[in-house]
Formats: C-alpha cells, sequence, structure tokens
C-alpha cells in the first residue's frame, strides 16, 4: 500500500476507533434519518419506491464490499457472484420449497457465509491485483455455473417467483411493504457493520490493511481475520441477493454477469471506500447513474457514466462521504451547541480531535 | 390588433380546436392513449453481449417514423419509447416498471430475450398490461390461459424443429439422424422439437448428438464425431459463425448427410456465402420471412418498398441485416393491431384485436404464409416453407407447413 493512503487509512481508522461511544448527537440524526426514510414511501410513487428499494439493496451489496476492501484491504472484482448465490439460495428455496420469502434470508446469509470463507482460504495466497485477477475469474465464470447446474437454477429460463404480498392486516401497498422490509434489513445490516468494524475486529482489519506485518507482530492472527474478512463481506453480499431476488421476482444467469461485480467496486469507490454510509451514496450512484446516463445519451451512455465516475473520483478521491464525512462531522456538532449547551461538550471536543 | 385581442383569439381557437376534436374523435382510453397520441414501450439490448439485436428496435423506430409522417393511426401519432436493458432482466424489470407506471404506456411491445421477457411476464400480467409479440424463439409464448397478456410473433424454434422431423418421417423415414447444436436454450429447443415430431421413433432415429459452447474455436471435431456415427441426416441448430463452420467441415470430409440448417443461420450474405456457395448446395432450410441477401426478392415490389423505407427511415442498419426485416415486420403487424382497434385503446381491447388478427400478410413474409391469432392462440406465425440451396439461392419447395 502506498504511503498516501496509508496516511489516508491511518485518518479513517482513527475516527472508526473512537466510535464506540457514538455522541448524542449521532444517535438524534441516526434516529431522524430512519423515521424519515420510513415515512418516505408513503409520498411516492411505487416505482419510485421500487428505486429507492433497489438503492437500499444494492448498498447492502457495497457495505460488504466495504469490509472487504475498505476496512481490511483485499480487492474483490467478483462479488456479484456471491450476490448470485444469495439471490439463488433465495430463489431455490422459494421456488422448490415453498419457503416464505422473508425466511430465505438467514440461509442466504449462512451459506455465503460459508461460501466466503471457503473462498477466503485460497484468497491468502493472493494479495492486491493477483486477488482482484482471482475473483474476477469467478464473476465470469458465475452465469456459466448457473446454466449448468439447470435442475437446480432453471437454466437460461431462470426462476419465477412469487409475488409477495404483504402482511394482511397491513393497509399498504406490495412495494411499500417490501421497501419497509428491505429498510429494516439496511438498518440492522448498517448497525452489525459498525460494530464489527467499530470494535476489536474491525481493528484487527484495519491494521492487517494498513500494515500486515507490524499486525501479526502484535499478535493478530492474520490468516484468520482476513477470512473472517471475506466471510462478513460476501454474508452482507449474499443478503442483498437474497432481497434482490425478492424484490425483482425473477431470477436468471443473464442477471448476474460481470457488470454487477464492478457496478459493487464502482459504488463502493464513490460512497467512500472505508465508510459505512458511503454504501447508500454508492447504492444511489449503481441505480441512478446509469439511467440519467442514458437520458443525456442515448447513443453513448456508458460514456456519460465513465465521465461522471471521473468526475467523482477527482472531485473526491476518498469517495462522497470519506471526502465530506469528516466536515459534517465537524460541522454537526457545532450546530448543536450552537443551540443547546449540554454536557455532551466533552465528548464533541473528542470527536474534533479524532 | 392589440396584444390582449389576439391572445383572446387564440384562445377561442384553441379551444374550437380542442372542442373539435373531443367532438371527432371521443374514443375510448386507457393508459398512454390519447385523441393525438398512443404511447408504447419496448426494451432492447442496445448494450451488452446480445447488442446486435439493437438493429430490431432501431428499425422499429423507423418504422413508427414513417407511419407518423404518413399521419399515423386513425390520426394518432406513435409515441415509441424504446430503453435498454443491456440484455439483463432485472434492468428489464425496472424500465418496464418505470414505462407502465411513470410513462403510462399502453402497451410493452416487442421485448427482446428470453430471459428479460421471463422476468417480465408476471408483473404485466399482474397489472393487465399488454405484453405484445415478444422477440425470443422460446416456445412458452402462447399460453393465453395463464398469461392472457402475453403474445409471441416469430414461430418458435420447437415449431421449426418439428416441421424437420415431420418432412424427414414423410421423406426419409429410415434416416440416421445426427444433431449438432449450441449448448443453451437455443439449440436444445431445436433437440426438443425434433423429438416431438419424431415422437416413439425418436430414439431409434438419432444416433448421435454434439454440442459446442459459444466460446468454442470451431466445431470440427464435432462434426467429425457425428460423421463417425455413420448418420445419413444431420440437423444443424448453430448460431452463423458456427453454421458457416460446419457446412464447409462437412463438406470438406466428404460427408454427405441430407443437412438441415436452423432458420437462425440461414442468411445467404452471413452463412452461406462465408462458408462457400458449392459447399452448400442441397442444404435444407424453413423460413417464414423473406432473406434480404437473397437475389430472388431483389426484383419484387415488396422488397422495393422495403428497400426504399430502408434508405429513408433506417439508413444507419445494414440493408443486409435479417433483423431489419424483422422490426418492419412486427412493427407493422403493431400497426395493424392499433388500427384494428380504433378509437377504443383501451388495453383490453387492444389484446383482444391482437388474438383476432386473421390471415394477416406482411409484405416481407413469404408469399403464403400468414399471421393469424384467436382467444386460445397467441402464436401469430405458425407456418413455414422449407427452402432447399441452390448454389446462389434458397428454393422453396413442398407446402407451407404449419408446426403446432
Amino acid at each position: 500500500m502506498t504511503q498516501g493512503s496509508a496516511a489516508i487509512a491511518g485518518k479513517v481508522s482513527a475516527a472508526a476507533v473512537g466510535l464506540p461511544r457514538l455522541p448524542a448527537w449521532r444517535w438524534i440524526v441516526a434516529a431522524f434519518l430512519i423515521a424519515f426514510a420510513a415515512v418516505l414511501p408513503f409520498g411516492l410513487s411505487n416505482y419510485h419506491v421500487f428505486e429507492l428499494t433497489l438503492v437500499m439493496i444494492y448498498a447492502i451489496a457495497v457495505l460488504g464490499l466495504n469490509i472487504l476492501t475498505g476496512y481490511n484491504g483485499q480487492i474483490s472484482l467478483g462479488h456479484g457472484a456471491f450476490f448470485a448465490a444469495g439471490a439463488y439460495t433465495a430463489a431455490i428455496l422459494m421456488h422448490r420449497y415453498g419457503v416464505p420469502y422473508w425466511a430465505t434470508v438467514p440461509p442466504a446469509a449462512l451459506i455465503c457465509f460459508v461460501l466466503g470463507v471457503l473462498f477466503g482460504l485460497p484468497a491468502l495466497r493472493f494479495e492486491g491485483p493477483y486477488l482482484a485477477l482471482v475473483t474476477v475469474a469467478m464473476a465470469l465464470a458465475t452465469p456459466q455455473l448457473l446454466k449448468y447446474f439447470d435442475t437446480w437454477t432453471g437454466g437460461l429460463q431462470g426462476l419465477n417467483l412469487v409475488k409477495v404480498e404483504p402482511p394482511s392486516g397491513l393497509s399498504i401497498g406490495h412495494d411499500v411493504w417490501l421497501y419497509l422490509f428491505v429498510l429494516a434489513v439496511l438498518v440492522i445490516a448498517m448497525r452489525v457493520a459498525a460494530n464489527i468494524l467499530h470494535g476489536r475486529t474491525g481493528r484487527a482489519f484495519v491494521a492487517i490493511r494498513d500494515h500486515p506485518i507490524a499486525a501479526a507482530a502484535m499478535g493478530i492472527n492474520t490468516a484468520r481475520y482476513k477470512t473472517l474478512a471475506f466471510g462478513t463481506s460476501t454474508l452482507f453480499t449474499g443478503v442483498a441477493g437474497a432481497l434482490f431476488a425478492i424484490i425483482v421476482g425473477y431470477v436468471s444467469p443473464e442477471s448476474f454477469s460481470l457488470f454487477i461485480s464492478l457496478s459493487f467496486l464502482v459504488g463502493s469507490a464513490v460512497g467512500g471506500i472505508a465508510t459505512i454510509g458511503g454504501a447508500i451514496v454508492g447504492g444511489c450512484f449503481i441505480q441512478f447513474v446509469p439511467n440519467l446516463a442514458n437520458d443525456v445519451s442515448d447513443a453513448a451512455p456508458w460514456a456519460i457514466y465513465g465521465l461522471v465516475m471521473l468526475i467523482f473520483m477527482y472531485a473526491m478521491p476518498r469517495g462522497v462521504v470519506g471526502s465530506l464525512g469528516p466536515w459534517v462531522a465537524r460541522l454537526l456538532p457545532r450546530l448543536a451547541r450552537l443551540r443547546v449547551s449540554s454536557a455532551g461538550s466533552d465528548e464533541e471536543r473528542k470527536g474534533r480531535t479524532s | 390588433m392589440t396584444m390582449n385581442e389576439s391572445i383572446v383569439k387564440g384562445l377561442a381557437t384553441a379551444g374550437l380546436v380542442l372542442a373539435g376534436a373531443a367532438a371527432f374523435a371521443a374514443g375510448q382510453y386507457g393508459p398512454g392513449a390519447t385523441d393525438t397520441e398512443i404511447k408504447i414501450g419496448n426494451t432492447m439490448p442496445y448494450s451488452g453481449p446480445a447488442s446486435a439485436y439493437g438493429v430490431i428496435g432501431k428499425s422499429e423506430a423507423a418504422y413508427f417514423t414513417m407511419v407518423n409522417e404518413q399521419g399515423g393511426v386513425n390520426g394518432r401519432k406513435i409515441n415509441f419509447i424504446t430503453r435498454d436493458d443491456g440484455y439483463s432482466p432485472p434492468k428489464a424489470v425496472e424500465l418496464v416498471r418505470q414505462m407502465v407506471e411513470q410513462d403510462q404506456v399502453l402497451l410493452i411491445f416487442n421485448p427482446l430475450g428470453t430471459p428479460s421477457n421471463s422476468a417480465i411476464q408476471g408483473y404485466l400480467n399482474d397489472n393487465k398490461v399488454p405484453q405484445l409479440f415478444v422477440a425470443t424463439g422460446a416456445d412458452k409464448w402462447n399460453d393465453p390461459k395463464h398469461f392472457p397478456w402475453t403474445m409471441g410473433w416469430q414461430p418458435s424454434y420447437r415449431i421449426e424443429a418439428r416441421i424437420y422431423a415431420r418432412y424427414i418421417l414423410n421423406n426419409l423415414p429410415n434416416a440416421k439422424i445426427a444433431a449438432l447444436y449450441q449448448n443453451d436454450d437455443f439449440g436444445k429447443d431445436y433437440l426438443v422439437g425434433l423429438r416431438e415430431g419424431l415422437g416413439d421413433k425418436a430414439d431409434k432415429m438419432i444416433v448421435a448428438t454434439q454440442s459446442y459452447e459459444t466460446t468454442d474455436p470451431t466445431v470440427d471435431s464435432q462434426v467429425v464425431a457425428l460423421q463417425g456415427s455413420g448418420a445419413d441426416v444431420l440437423l444443424t441448430a448453430a448460431t452463423p459463425k458456427f453454421a458457416a463452420q460446419a457446412i464447409r467441415k462437412v463438406y470438406d470430409i466428404g460427408w454427405k448427410p441430407t443437412h438441415f440448417m436452423t432458420n437462425v443461420s440461414s442468411s445467404v450474405g452471413s452463412v452461406m456465402k462465408p462458408a462457400g456457395f458449392e459447399k452448400c448446395i442441397g442444404i435444407i432450410s424453413a423460413a417464414y420471412g423473406k432473406d434480404p441477401t437473397d437475389p430472388q426478392w431483389q426484383n419484387t415490389p415488396e422488397y422495393k418498398d422495403w428497400l426504399a423505407w430502408m434508405n429513408k427511415y433506417n439508413s444507419s442498419a445494414n440493408v443486409a441485416d435479417a433483423n431489419a426485416v424483422y422490426g418492419y415486420g412486427v412493427a407493422e403487424t403493431l400497426i395493424h393491431v392499433l388500427k384494428a382497434s380504433g378509437d377504443n385503446l383501451t388495453r383490453d381491447n387492444v389484446m383482444k384485436q391482437a388474438a383476432g388478427i386473421h390471415d394477416l400478410k406482411l409484405p416481407m413474409a413469404l408469399p403464403g404464409i400468414v399471421v393469424s391469432t384467436s382467444a386460445d392462440d397467441f402464436a401469430p406465425f405458425k407456418q413455414m416453407q422449407l427452402e432447399k440451396f441452390d448454389g446462389t439461392t434458397w428454393q422453396l419447395f413442398g407446402d407451407i407447413l404449419s408446426g403446432s
């Protein structure tokens, strides 16, 4: 890792270390954001609700990638494979065994965790670009493997899933219900990620990324933590895949091309690779920028997409949340102090120095 | 005249015009249809692995431009919204929902690809939105009982294979059949159709099958293996590049089977010419449309109309590209349905009219082959005619056959 990025990583990790004792204003902001997100779909058309549901699903997938690439320094260009594994787990359980949709998410998480750990073991032997290449191979192989095991996966025809109905008694639409369901999973996922990353395990991940030899010298079992980072990461992405299958109502090999893996990495980098909140920005990018690019130019949408990506990376090389986050973190407590002069000023000062 | 006066006059005129239009067209409208416009939605793989098919979407847009310039459909202009799904089913779901819910289209027309259509079928049928004339060769779109809002268009691969099987049973009853197929749904559908057509003789007559992957460099070894089986009939279900390779290899190793070639790879320009005309003599295929590269059509008025349209409206497409013929034909079928719907442009009525096409002749379909549908038959094209390659062009022979 280069000097510059190590320095950046140092700052980020310091911020991460300071987080478990969350200042009160952070809780208030988080509660406000969740409440806002929960009432949002009631004011939108079904289509926009559907779009935002996809944003949240991509955010969970990107969050998984952030754990691996951002916090642990292992580059994966193959997370689409785990996304597909989660999606097919949910789809096969629903389609063949009639399992209710909500009950397919935990098995998808478990299966993808196990797959991730298994893949993480050989991945220990690869560093940086070599690991990226190995994961690309996996992403490329996924659609063909799905076609090969067609008795389970339905082959090219894919699997159609039953439409999810909101619980009877709730007079809300199908799309709004799924939005709330996915929102709940997203909130849980972000909370779990924060717990892992801001604790002992997260410090070990970051230490391995920043200086593996020093980390080992301090007694961190690097092989174990790297494998664990892989499994945790793919668990999140697998959960996202399961939700994706439920929302779209259909899976097929064509749904999981290499492109989706690349999208995750792009979303991760644009949002802020070693952040948790950046995943949501990344999800927005994955969902909206290709459509915007298409509106700007029918002829060359991917050129526009590339241009937008370049602008983001030049303007905010650490991603949107990675670059703007520290500013907001400084600004918000000040604003809070202007209004209420509370006993929290101690913590605020700590927050500022970190 | 003062400014105010002119505004008042203008408003009055506008009011009169509107009142007049309402009085004339007083139609019944579903979403996407008004006195002046019919909104149609479509998804196409303009990017990604299947982007060659994007020509179909462009041709359809070009056809609707021509219709609009000629005054539209019963005075209404077609507003054709076509979006790129990159051959990704989830993207197709998203785009179709956008077109149905945001753009409020009357119907979804000719979305391309078996996976994409499978993905949107449930949604469109749940919401009672017509999914008309889907662009796929799969066999499952003719199912009005379960999916009364979905309709296919072209003859399916299985229909075509059944036609070959029937020909073999009638003319080559002692044939030993070998099949070369692409290892995906397209190729496998030919095997299924062949078995269906042969019935209980299938196991006895089919002596060898070989598949290839689209990533294989050649199909030479498969052809040699099939020759080794002692077969005297070969069915090739391959895409153009591999079809040309197979034709050449069969000729080069001195094998002389009766060779049936999928309609997908019957283009004179993109298969027969690269394989070498002399090596293609005697190959049998089945067709429902006119091959634009086949010289026998190039002096007909229908071809000349098509060519004039290509030059004026669709000049970015290649005149040798059969996809441009496809887009022209399927767009014309839709215009027929919309005209028949008259001023009752509800989704219900459009679907009813689509299921009531009676012997429609399309100019670029083979003479004698017609489009027809009914309430329990959602397969517009069911007929094909066999054709044999004579070294320069396809010679149609025999009756028009139905494979349903």
